[in-house]
């Protein structure tokens, strides 16, 4: 067992940071937040020059030749940062989907261009019924010639409405909630068909609802037939990025508060000399602590090979971050005090994006449900 | 000991839910349905038409122009407004400055202010904390200096809710810098329209303006707006702290938030089926219903104590009630926004200005539960936080 990093993935990590401290203060991303994209596209270049937009894909197709404790390492900086970029919808699940469903074809096409920063992707997944579940689709892949034409709605599209390339969930065939018939399509972004409007989330983040009208897919990613276990794949590996990036965005919340429980003077005398507060900034460090446990456990239950112990292991990791999460959230504002519930203060952001965070793909109380649904982790004797 | 209510407190309250259900507005109940608080013209409106019924000040005595009401009047007649819902009657006029000015006024500052008060003539702020001085209410640093037949104030006040809309603001001020630090404090009535004012937004986390900070520039009020004694205000402060503990259970409210909260658990679907239908949602909601009946019955318990207490005090059991009530609306926020799945999410300012932010990719019943979640939060923070609150539990009932 080792839990030491390699001088590799040290460098990776120093160097992001380094970048971040430089462009991610607290003042500069609220510029980048209020700009018409709502993010930084200068940061976006420089990720590129560090090869974070290349870092999943192999070295021989363009890419840095990361695993997922690269990834983890990536997206805990960008937590601490609560970066805005289409990281996450591009590199990790974009990734994802091409190194688990393209043909080597299609991503000697497009890695390259994803590594250079020329080119995002945004998965369309959720629908106005969907809620939590994958499988719950609505939206259609008609067969049509030698393609596909699609038709529905998506919402909550996350960086959806600057993407270039859509990944679209729909059925080929089934109803509403089967497990089989769905397939995964690449879809332009600017075919004729698509209707996408752009909004702001409450953690600053964009999204976009789309309309696709007779749109014509432009590729299909893995098994038109049977494309669910490619989602589940590919939603697992973001399940360990969102681990990372919460932890991230955990550990500056709470660093923050004891700081300032170290500053503010009531009484007297600073509040960090208050028991009552002392005993609640170490529960909080006790959550901090499972939830980076888990962050790593994320990293290797990731690779395993069993799809269903997969799922599993990784219900548990959203199941201890979204619980970790909700009480470093709420207990790093109410410890501050009134000061944590502006705008102009930097925790109340962390505390919306570790809320939102919990809830992608599925909050706590979902995986709580599906892990004992499927008989938990420990096998009675 | 009969704890049920009486056939005439029955029907007293048919009486209360026929007077809302004729007169009060629909686009305020819609408003307010949406969780969203009703804009300054509805609470206006809307208390002036309590007014005009008599019912505009439930606790105050007859004389001071309130009801007259029973405690269990009282109680009843809130937690019909609450339910509704409709605005209750403005808290910083009924429940905070009026009941100071009852209890400690001149003659003529209640004949000047008490009726603008329950008219709403005048809406008032309360301008208590400041930036080295929330918990610790008492280190309050703005001065005010006596010169003749006026006081000089200086200094900040902050966190001064909707002050924006205030005409008056009741202000704690050290008078007396070398008394310790409770014994040299002012009560103190300022019209916001003086000279040497100025107020600023603060803008909270989940983008709306509720708060301010409020300056004061050499700003000269008249003596005779000293209410009780010069240096003992905190007299006042106390007997009015001890009031807005005891509004904040807020039974009737969280009893419409779940309300309203199975409502969109039918609109919002989970597992191909309304949230409703799913058991643990069920069961979540329904311990939160349980936490709202030991409150609301420890609620009448402390309503029933206090006709019996003689020392103007506040009752420590209103920490009580301050912890639980608000924890249970904190819940109800976290429910209705978990409610609402994905769509919460979208950005929208709960008072619903406009941003350019399209706010209307989310259905009407989702939009903004996020949001009113955030700003949620503040609720175990003010009014005492809710570690102050268990401090004075500790003190006042373990002798710790
Ligand atoms: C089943 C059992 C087996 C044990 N076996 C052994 C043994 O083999 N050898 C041995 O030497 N001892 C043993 N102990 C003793 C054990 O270590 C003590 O019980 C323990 O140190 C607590 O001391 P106390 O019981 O005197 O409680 P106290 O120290 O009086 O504590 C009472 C309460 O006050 C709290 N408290 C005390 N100080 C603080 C503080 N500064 N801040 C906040 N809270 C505080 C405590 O957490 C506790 O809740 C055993 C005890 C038990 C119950
Ligand atoms: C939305 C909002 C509206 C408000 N409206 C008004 C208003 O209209 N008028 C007005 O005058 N004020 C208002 N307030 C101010 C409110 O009363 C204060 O925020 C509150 O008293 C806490 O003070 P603080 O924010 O300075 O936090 P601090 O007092 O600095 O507290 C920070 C943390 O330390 C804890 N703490 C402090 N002392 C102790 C202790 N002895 N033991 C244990 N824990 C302790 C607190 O519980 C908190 O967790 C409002 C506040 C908010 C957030």
């Amino acid at each position: 067992m080792d839990f030491d990093l390699s001088e590799e993935q040290r460098l990776l990590q120093d160097s992001l940071a380094k970048l971040l401290a430089d462009k991610y203060g607290f003042e500069q991303r609220k510029a980048y937040l209020k700009s018409k994209a709502g993010w930084s596209t200068e940061v976006w270049g420089q990720f590129a020059e560090l090869g974070l937009l290349g870092l999943p894909f192999a070295e021989d197709e363009g890419g840095f030749g990361g695993g997922a404790v690269e990834t983890m390492l990536v997206a805990e900086q960008l937590g601490r940062a609560i970066a805005l970029e289409p990281w996450l919808t591009t590199v990790v699940i974009g990734g994802s989907f091409l190194r688990n469903g393209a043909s080597a074809e299609l991503r000697g096409e497009l890695v390259p261009k994803i590594a250079a920063g020329e080119l995002k992707l945004a998965f369309a997944q959720v629908e106005r019924q969907s809620r939590y579940d994958l499988f719950d689709v609505l939206t259609s892949a008609r067969k049509d010639g030698s393609g596909y034409v699609l038709n529905g709605r998506k919402g909550y599209v996350v960086h959806g409405d600057s993407a270039e390339k859509l990944i679209v969930t729909a059925r080929t065939a089934g109803g509403q909630r089967d497990l089989k018939g769905i397939g995964v399509f690449l879809v332009d972004a600017n075919a004729p068909g698509v209707q996408r409007r752009g909004y702001r989330t409450v953690d600053g983040q964009r999204a976009a609802e789309i309309e696709l009208s007779d749109v014509r897919a432009e590729a299909v990613l893995g098994n038109p037939e049977n494309g669910l276990p490619l989602v589940d794949q590919v939603v697992d590996e973001a399940i360990a990025a969102l681990a990372g990036e919460a932890v991230g965005a955990m550990q500056v919340a709470h660093d923050m508060t004891v700081d300032y429980m170290k500053t503010r003077q009531q009484f007297g005398r600073p509040i960090g000399s208050f028991q009552a507060l002392q005993h609640r900034a170490a529960d909080m460090l006790v959550a901090l602590e499972q939830a980076r446990s888990m962050s790593l456990f994320a990293a290797m239950a990731v690779a395993e090979r069993d799809p269903a112990e997969r799922r599993k292991s990784m219900a548990a990791v959203k199941v201890q971050i979204g619980r970790s999460a909700r009480f470093v959230g709420q207990q790093s504002i109410q410890l501050h005090g009134g000061i944590a519930m502006t705008i102009e203060y930097a925790c109340g952001h962390y505390f919306k994006r570790l809320t939102v965070n919990d809830a992608m793909f599925g909050d706590a109380d979902h995986y709580v449900r599906y892990l004992s649904d499927t008989g938990g982790l420990v096998q009675a004797a | 000991m009969d704890l049920r209510f009486t056939e005439e407190e029955i029907a007293f309250r048919r009486e209360v839910r026929d007077f809302i259900a004729r007169e009060l507005p629909a686009a305020t109940r819609e408003r307010m349905i949406a969780g969203k608080s009703p804009t300054k013209e509805m609470v206006v409106e809307w208390q002036r038409k309590l007014n005009a019924r008599g019912w505009a000040a439930p606790e105050w005595p007859k004389e001071a122009g309130g009801p007259g009401w029973s405690l269990a009047q009282r109680y009843i007649f809130r937690e019909e407004l609450q339910q509704a819902p409709a605005p209750s009657p403005l808290g910083f006029n009924i429940n905070m400055c009026g009941p100071v000015i009852i209890e400690f006024g001149t003659e003529a500052q209640k004949q000047r202010f008490l009726p603008r008060m329950l008219n709403l003539d005048d809406w008032w702020c309360q301008g208590f904390s400041e930036p080295g001085a929330g918990s610790d209410l008492a280190s309050l640093k703005t001065r005010a200096v006596r010169e003749g037949d006026h006081y000089v104030v200086n200094g900040q006040k902050t966190w001064t809710t909707l002050a924006q809309h205030a005409d008056w603001i009741f202000l704690l001020v050290r008078t007396d810098p070398t008394a310790k630090k409770q014994e040299g404090i002012s009560f103190l009535l300022v019209d916001m329209k003086t000279p040497g004012i100025t107020v600023r937004p603060i803008i909270t986390i989940e983008g709306g303006h509720e708060v301010n900070e409020v300056f004061f520039d050499d700003v000269k009020v008249p003596v005779e707006n000293l209410v009780g004694e010069e240096n003992r205000g905190w007299d006042c402060a106390k007997f009015l702290l001890g009031n807005e503990r005891f509004g904040q259970a807020r039974v009737g409210a969280s009893r419409e938030r779940i309300r309203r909260l199975k409502v969109i658990a039918q609109e919002s679907m989970d597992g191909g089926r309304p949230l409703m239908e799913d058991p643990d949602f069920r069961r979540k909601v329904t311990e939160i219903e349980v936490e709202l009946k030991a409150l609301e019955m420890t609620v009448m318990r402390v309503i029933a104590t206090e006709t019996k207490r003689k020392d103007k005090k506040p009752d420590p059991a209103t920490s009580v009630l301050k912890i639980k009530g608000t924890e249970i609306q904190q819940m109800c926020a976290e429910l209705l926004m978990k409610a609402a799945g994905p769509y919460a999410w979208v950005d929208g300012d709960p008072e619903g200005e406009d941003d350019g932010n399209e706010v209307d990719v989310a259905p009407d019943w989702a939009l903004g539960l996020a949001g009113i979640y955030f700003n949620w939060r503040k609720q175990s923070i003010y009014g005492g936080s809710n570690e102050i609150q268990r401090n004075i539990m500790a003190k006042a009932f373990l002798g710790l």
